[in-house]
C-alpha cells in the first residue's frame, strides 16, 4: 500500500524541516515577506526565537552560536532590507567558514524582476559570499532545498548557506517529505587524506630536525584538538597558531609558541622562518600570516593538510598537499610516526627567542593600559572563559595576553575583519554557553557598530560581560596612521565624540562599571563575574596612544619586525 | 597560455550565473564562455577557453570543482580534443569583389547564408584558429557585423573496446 505523504503548508514545511535538523534557536527579524511563517512561528514551540534588533545581529549572533558550538547557526529575516541587511554577517561567515543557514523573505515568484516592494535580489548579491545559496521557486523543492543549506553549510569545508524564500512557495501547499539522504553528485567532500602522502608526511616529521605545526581554525572545526594534542605531545613538537586556531592546543602549554604573523610572537616567526618542516594544519597562508611570500619559511619543507583543495598552493607553493578532514589526518598522522624527532637543540633554539624579545608593556607608570586588562582577565578566568573580541587592537592584545586553553573558546572576526562582530557574537554564543563566562571585549569604535542588540542580553537576562577597552581612538587605524601614514590622525580621534558608555549600559539596564586606574580593574572584574541573572558593562579607559607590538608591517618580513616604539631620538 | 576547460553542471536556475560570478570575483580572464544541453537534459556543459600560467590554471580548476552545482571539470588543453567555432560575418561588398569574397568563404568552406544590395553574411565553422583566419582575411573587405559562438569543445573519443552496455551506463564523459 502506497504510504500516504501529509500535505503542509509552505510555512508547515519550513518548520517542520528545523526541527528535522534539529534546530533549537533561530535569530530573526519579522516583516511583510516573511509574515505567514511567523504567524506559523506563534505556535511553534520547539524551538527558541531571538527577536534582534538590527539583521546584521542576526547573522552575527547565529556566526557566535556556530563558533562556539560547532552547531549550524540559524536566521531568519524578511526580504529587500531586512536580506540586504545580513550581507555584511554572511560575508563574515564564508571568510572564517562558519556553518550558518540564512533564510530570507522573498516577493512571490510572479513578482520577481519587477523592483517590487521590498525587492532585493538577494541570491545575486550574495553569490559569491555563500558557500551556495538556492532560490525557492516551487514548493515542490523546499524540503530538499532546505536539507541541503544545513548539508552545505556545515560539511566539508564550512560556511553560511542563504535560502530566499518567495512569499507565494511560502503560502501554497505540497505534500511533505524529508529527504533521508543528500545525493549531491557534484558535492562530495573528501575526507580521508591520501594514505601514502600521509606516510611520507609522518616520514617526514620523524625526521624533522627544525619541524613546526602551524595550526588554522580547520583543526577547531574538524574537531581535531584531541588529535593535534596527541600528535603535538608525543612528539614534542612546537605548535603556533592563527588568530582562529587559537585554542586549538593549550595556550599556557610550554609547546605553544602563541600566534604567528603580523601580531605574533618575535619566537614563532622566528620558528617559521628558522623551520626545516612546517607542517599547516586547516590553515591556508593568509597574507596577515606569511607576510612577504617570497621571504615565508623559505628553509621548510611544507606539508598542507586541508579539506579544502582550493586552499592548497593558493598563496604558498607546497611540497606535500594532504586533501581531508583535518581530525582523520591527524589521527592517522599520529598513529603512523614510529619514533619521535630528536630536536632537542631547536627547543633550545626556540627558548632563546623567547627570552630575547618576549611580549612587553610598561607596568610601572600607574596607567592603565590594555596588555594589564588582558592579562589579568586571562589570570581571573584560567584561559576558560569563552572570548569574543572584535576587530582593531583589542583583538590583537586578547590574541597575545590571554591564554586560551580550549577550543571554541576565542571567537573573532578574522578573514573579514568586522567591527561590530563582538557585541552580538557573544550573546549568540551565550544562548549557547553556559558553564564558562563569556565575555565580550570591544574598543570604542567598533562597539558602537552593534550596540543596538545590548537589548537583546538584557531581556533574555543572558550574563555577558561587555568589556569596552576605549583608548578613544579608532586604535588600530590610528597605529599604522603613526607608523605608516605620516601621523596625520584622519578621523580617528572619538575623544570628543564618544558616548558615555557607563550610562549607555545602565540606560539598557545594565549593572555598569567605568575605570581608568589599574588597581580598580580586579575588583570590577571580581564584581562582574558575580552578575550572574544579566549582562553587565565595564569601560576601562586606558592610554590613548599605545601601540601593538611586535608588528611585522604589511608585506613585509621578520627583519622588519618592530618590537616598541622608537623614540625620536632613537629614529634620528 | 590559453586552456580549453571543460564543466559539467547541473542545469539549475542560476548555475550559469554562479561560474560567471566566480570568475570576475577571482579576476580570472574568460576569452569565451558557452552552455548547452548535453545528452541528458538535467545536465549542462560549459566550455570555458581561459588563460593564465599554470599556477592560476590550476585554481580555475580547484574554484570550477568548489561549485555545489559542477559535476566534473576537465582541461582540455594537453589531451587530443575537437575544437569548434561558429562565426557569422557581415561584410561589405562592392561591385567586382563579390566573387572573390564568396571565394574567400569557399576557402574557408563557408556557407553564404544572406545577401543585400550591399553586405553578404557568411557562416563559418570550424577551430579557433581557422575562424580567426578568416577574420583577417574578409577584415580586409570591411566587416559590418560579427558574432561568435565561443567554442565548444570534447575530448577525442578513445577506440573502445568491450561492453556496449558498460558505455551507455557510464554516458557521463567529458
Ligand atoms: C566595519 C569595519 N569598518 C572599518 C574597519 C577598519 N578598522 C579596522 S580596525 C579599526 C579601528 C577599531 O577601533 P576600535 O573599535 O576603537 O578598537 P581599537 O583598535 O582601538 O582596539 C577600523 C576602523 C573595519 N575593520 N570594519
Amino acid at each position: 500500500m502506497k504510504e500516504t505523504k501529509p500535505v503542509m503548508s509552505g510555512a508547515e514545511i519550513f518548520f517542520e524541516c528545523l526541527k528535522r535538523e534539529k534546530v533549537e534557536i533561530v535569530f530573526g527579524y519579522p516583516g511583510g515577506a516573511t509574515l505567514k511563517i511567523y504567524e506559523k512561528l506563534y505556535d511553534v514551540d520547539f524551538l527558541k526565537h531571538i527577536l534582534v534588533r538590527h539583521e546584521q545581529g542576526a547573522t552575527h549572533m547565529a556566526e557566535g552560536y556556530a563558533k562556539a558550538t560547532g552547531k549550524v547557526g540559524v536566521v531568519l529575516v524578511t526580504s529587500g532590507p531586512g536580506a540586504t541587511n545580513t550581507v555584511t554577517g554572511i560575508a563574515d561567515a564564508y571568510m572564517d567558514s562558519v556553518p550558518i543557514v540564512v533564510f530570507t523573505g522573498q516577493v512571490a515568484t510572479h513578482l520577481i524582476g519587477n523592483d517590487a516592494f521590498q525587492e532585493a535580489d538577494i541570491v545575486g548579491i550574495t553569490r559569491p559570499i555563500t558557500k551556495h545559496n538556492f532560490l525557492v521557486r516551487d514548493i515542490s523543492e523546499l524540503a530538499s532545498s532546505i536539507r541541503k543549506a544545513f548539508y552545505i553549510a556545515s560539511t566539508g569545508r564550512p560556511g553560511p548557506v542563504l535560502v530566499d524564500l518567495p512569499k507565494d512557495v511560502i503560502n501554497s501547499v505540497c505534500e511533505f517529505e524529508y529527504p533521508e539522504k543528500v545525493e549531491m553528485r557534484g558535492y562530495k567532500p573528501n575526507l580521508l587524506g591520501h594514505q601514502n602522502q600521509i606516510k611520507k608526511a609522518a616520514e617526514r616529521i620523524r625526521k624533522a630536525k627544525r619541524p613546526l605545526l602551524y595550526v588554522g581554525g580547520g583543526v577547531i572545526m574538524s574537531g581535531g584538538y584531541r588529535e593535534l594534542h596527541l600528535l603535538a605531545k608525543e612528539n614534542n613538537l612546537p605548535v603556533t597558531m592563527t588568530l582562529q586556531g587559537l585554542g586549538a592546543f593549550p595556550m599556557s602549554d610550554p609547546q605553544s609558541l602563541g600566534m604567528l604573523g603580523m601580531h605574533g610572537t618575535y619566537w614563532a616567526n622566528q620558528a617559521v622562518n628558522n623551520c626545516d618542516l612546517l607542517v599547516s594544519l586547516g590553515a591556508r597562508f593568509d597574507d596577515r600570516v606569511t607576510g612577504k611570500i617570497d621571504a615565508f619559511a623559505t628553509g621548510a619543507y611544507k606539508i598542507h593538510v586541508d579539506i579544502d583543495p582550493t586552499c592548497i598552493d593558493k598563496n604558498v607553493v607546497v611540497d606535500l598537499p594532504i586533501v581531508g578532514d583535518v581530525k582523520h589526518v591527524l589521527a592517522e598522522l599520529a598513529a603512523e610516526i614510529s619514533s619521535p624527532p630528536k630536536i632537542e637543540e631547536w627547543w633550545e633554539q626556540i627558548h632563546k627567542w623567547q627570552e630575547e624579545c618576549p611580549l612587553h608593556y610598561e607596568k610601572h607608570d600607574g596607567k592603565l593600559r590594555s596588555e594589564f586588562i588582558l592579562e589579568k582577565l586571562s589570570e581571573f578566568t584560567k584561559g576558560e572563559a569563552v572570548i569574543v573580541t572584535d576587530v582593531g587592537q583589542h583583538q590583537m592584545w586578547t590574541s597575545q595576553y590571554y591564554k586560551f586553553n580550549h577550543p571554541r573558546s576565542h571567537l573573532t572576526s578574522g578573514g573579514l575583519g568586522t567591527m561590530g562582530f563582538s557585541v552580538p557574537a557573544s550573546i549568540g554564543a551565550a544562548f549557547a554557553i553556559k558553564d564558562r563566562p563569556v565575555i565580550s571585549i570591544s574598543g570604542d569604535g567598533g562597539f558602537q557598530m552593534n550596540m543596538q542588540e545590548l537589548i537583546t542580553a538584557v531581556y533574555h537576562k543572558l550574563p555577558v560581560k561587555f568589556i569596552i577597552i576605549n583608548n578613544s581612538f579608532l586604535g588600530m587605524v590610528r597605529q599604522w596612521q603613526e607608523l605608516f601614514h605620516a601621523e596625520k590622525y584622519s578621523f580617528t580621534d572619538l575623544s570628543d565624540s564618544n558616548p558615555d558608555f557607563q550610562k549607555l549600559g545602565e540606560a539598557f539596564g545594565m549593572k555598569s562599571f567605568f575605570t581608568n586606574r589599574p588597581e580598580e580593574v580586579d575588583s570590577i572584574l571580581e564584581e562582574m563575574m558575580q552578575i550572574k541573572d544579566g549582562p553587565s558593562l565595564a569601560e576601562f579607559r586606558v592610554e590613548k596612544e599605545d601601540m601593538v607590538f611586535p608588528i611585522i608591517p604589511s608585506g613585509a618580513t621578520i627583519k622588519e619586525m618592530m618590537t616598541k616604539r622608537l623614540n625620536p631620538k632613537e629614529m634620528i | 597560455m590559453k586552456h580549453t576547460i571543460s564543466v559539467l553542471v547541473e542545469n539549475q536556475f542560476g548555475t550559469f550565473n554562479r561560474v560567471v560570478t566566480m570568475f570576475s570575483g577571482k579576476g580570472f580572464n574568460v576569452h569565451s564562455m558557452s552552455i548547452g544541453e548535453t545528452e541528458s537534459p538535467e545536465i549542462s556543459r560549459m566550455t570555458i577557453v581561459t588563460e593564465g600560467d599554470d599556477k592560476i590554471i590550476e585554481q580555475v580548476v580547484k574554484q570550477l570543482n568548489r561549485l555545489i552545482d559542477t559535476i566534473k571539470v576537465v582541461d582540455l588543453s594537453g589531451s587530443p580534443k575537437v575544437e569548434r567555432e561558429l562565426a557569422l560575418i557581415t561584410v561589405f561588398y562592392q561591385k567586382g569583389n563579390r566573387a572573390d569574397i564568396i571565394s574567400v568563404s569557399n576557402i574557408f568552406r563557408g556557407n553564404i547564408v544572406d545577401i543585400n544590395n550591399k553586405t553578404i553574411t557568411i557562416e563559418i565553422t570550424g577551430p579557433p584558429d581557422k575562424i580567426e583566419a578568416a577574420v583577417n582575411v574578409l577584415e580586409g573587405y570591411g566587416i559590418k557585423e560579427m558574432a561568435r559562438s565561443g567554442t565548444v569543445a570534447l575530448k577525442r573519443g578513445e577506440q573502445v573496446k568491450g561492453d556496449k552496455k558498460e558505455l551507455q551506463q557510464n554516458n557521463i564523459q567529458v
